[in-house]
């Protein structure tokens, strides 16, 4: 399995999401997308994305400035 | 599904309209910062553009900035808030010189640029109709718009509309 890492640091809304968006798009189901984000709003945003789209938050952490997210793959679209 | 004239009406929980009417930078930004990401929420989005809002379905996207009648607007300087008076707006340039400022700020923050949200809102299939009366009356050719522009009028609106869970005006 390989690893899916999404870069969008410094980048602000609705980038980060959008990206992601995109990005999953090429993740194969079940799998997991590590999205790397600076944008504080990012937070609050990643868990209304995947409420929304129906994939799942597996991890919503922090890392000095940078905020970690881990989506696994499980919606259809 | 309630029918009371005939008329289909189902409504998909996940669908968007936007009425978008100002043609302006810091305007713009609002209905392609709420197509785009709805459109990635798996939202059906359309945007209905009239009057100024046509200037941001031109093939050159080029929108103006005025400090013109703007109360609220303040730029960040200098470490503090500095406001525009609106005398200052007949001061020839100082318009080109806010707006690119406001250009500078948005790249600096790693905001997208509209060029950006609108390629986005392209891609992710944003349905996308000028009112053709405004069209008209400025005298916009069609060749003037971009190619994945629809051309309608307000009855076209309110049938998409109609068959919105969110239906917004900016």
């Amino acid at each position: 399995m390989s690893e899916h890492v999404l870069d969008a640091k410094g980048l602000n809304c609705p980038l980060p999401i959008l990206k992601a968006k995109k990005m999953l798009k090429s993740v194969p189901k079940g799998e997991i997308l590590v999205v790397y984000a600076t944008d504080p709003g990012s937070v609050a945003d990643f868990a209304a994305f995947c409420n929304q789209t129906g994939n799942e938050l597996v991890e919503s952490s922090q890392d000095g400035d940078v905020y970690v997210f881990k989506i696994k793959h499980t919606a259809d679209a | 599904m309630t029918e009371s004239n005939g008329a289909e009406t189902a409504i998909n929980p996940k669908s968007l309209s936007i009425i978008v009417t100002k043609g302006s930078l810091d305007w713009a930004y609002p209905p392609f910062i709420l197509a785009t990401t709805a459109a990635a929420l798996d939202y059906e989005v359309t945007l209905f553009f009239t009057f100024y809002g046509l200037q941001l379905v031109k093939k050159k996207l080029d929108p103006k900035f005025t400090v013109l009648g703007n109360a609220a607007m303040e730029m960040p300087m200098f470490g503090t808030h500095i406001a525009m008076p609106n005398f200052m707006a007949m001061i020839p340039g100082v318009d080109a010189i806010a707006g690119a400022m406001m250009k500078k700020m948005i790249k600096e923050k790693g905001v997208a640029s509209l060029e950006e949200l609108r390629e986005a809102a392209i891609l992710s299939d944003v349905r996308m109709i000028a009112c053709q009366m405004t069209v008209d009356l400025f005298e916009y050719k069609r060749e003037d718009l971009i190619d994945e522009i629809e051309l309608g009028g307000a009855a076209t609106y309110f049938e998409v509309a109609s068959k919105c869970h969110i239906n917004m005006f900016i």
